[in-house]
């Protein structure tokens, strides 16, 4: 059925490539990193249009969610859904979030961040 | 060299770490400018589409589209190794999207509050978030071209920014500047978690 066009676009139904499901099945943090292998995004052409270019956009370079969503210019929430479909289905590997527990984990990380933005 | 491409997606050994700093602040204040100042990407712009009714709602199209709202948030990657990456992230400015501020933080080493002292009553909002959240934050002052030049501590003073809290001047718009922010804020994290620690553990005798 027609519409007529709306400037907005891709966000007029942003849960349409979801089939209209808002809640992902795992949470996913923004900032964590998704990977594929070059095996996982043959097998994701046939996982439909918006999870294949996920895919495509993790082979060359681990791709948070954030970027995921500004890449594909669809709303993080949508892609957050179609990112932990991919998890749980293999098409996609999920690394880490920075630890949130444990004092020497915690002081760990913070010490390489500060060492990595010294050298910049 | 692609050797190990055919063991799927469990090939790559290294488990990659991703960490994150939040850069909060009023409206123009310079976030995206201090992001772009560090990022080795071109800021990039993720939208949050927030629907008043959308939760439990199987079909979302139903819900009106005036009862959605795009929330932007521009955010910037330095991938420091192999197995580390820092993105940084602004907060969307208008400050009735505090409710996404809350997604941004969870998880962050810390937060720049970023001040600008033409419109020092922007920063009361921001200030006020983080004083109540568990988050090591400081206070940058974005010094702009032709804006008056307070002292820190007169700054200090006009936002009543408690003394634990660090501050320092900056130019948003240099690479130096806004490395300096980002190092003041992940020592300052680093201070935290130490105080908290030791402040946990009995004191040590002799």
């Amino acid at each position: 059925m027609a519409e007529p066009h709306d400037p907005r676009g891709n966000l007029v139904r942003p849960y349409a490539v979801t089939r209209g499901r808002t809640e992902p099945i795992r949470d996913i943090p923004i900032e964590a990193v998704l990977v594929a292998s070059a095996a996982a995004v043959q097998e994701a052409r046939f996982a439909g249009h918006d999870k294949y270019r996920i895919a495509v956009l993790c082979e060359p370079k681990a791709q948070s969610l954030a970027e995921l969503a500004a890449l594909t210019r669809l709303p993080l929430g949508v892609t957050r859904v179609l990112v932990a479909d991919m998890v749980a289905d293999g098409l996609l590997t999920l690394h880490s979030a920075a630890p949130r527990t444990g004092f020497a984990e915690r002081m760990d990380l913070l010490g390489r961040v500060l060492g990595g933005l010294r050298k910049l | 060299m692609d050797y190990a491409s055919s063991e799927g997606a469990g090939a790559r050994p290294t488990e990659i770490t991703s960490a994150k700093i939040v850069v909060a602040g009023g409206f123009g204040v310079g976030k995206t400018t201090l992001v772009s100042a560090v990022s080795e990407i071109d800021p990039l712009t993720t939208e949050a589409v927030m629907t008043s009714a959308g939760e439990g709602i199987d079909d979302a199209s139903k819900v009106p589209g005036k009862e959605s709202t795009t929330v932007a948030m521009d955010f910037g990657r330095i991938t420091m190794a192999e197995d580390l990456i820092l993105y940084l992230f602004g907060t969307p400015g208008q400050t009735r999207f505090w409710f996404m501020w809350d997604e941004l933080i969870r998880g962050a080493v810390g937060a720049a509050v970023l001040v600008d002292t033409r419109r020092l009553t922007d920063a009361f909002a921001p200030l006020d978030y983080f004083e109540n959240r568990h988050l090591p934050y400081l206070v940058a002052v974005n010094c702009f071209d032709g804006a008056p030049r307070y002292e820190p501590e007169e700054v200090r003073e006009a936002l009543a920014i408690p003394s634990r809290v660090p501050l320092l001047m900056c130019d948003a718009r240099h690479r130096e500047s806004a490395k300096a922010v980002l190092i003041g804020v992940v020592e300052h994290a680093m201070a935290t978690l130490v105080a908290e620690h030791e402040g946990n553990q009995p004191t040590p005798v002799g």
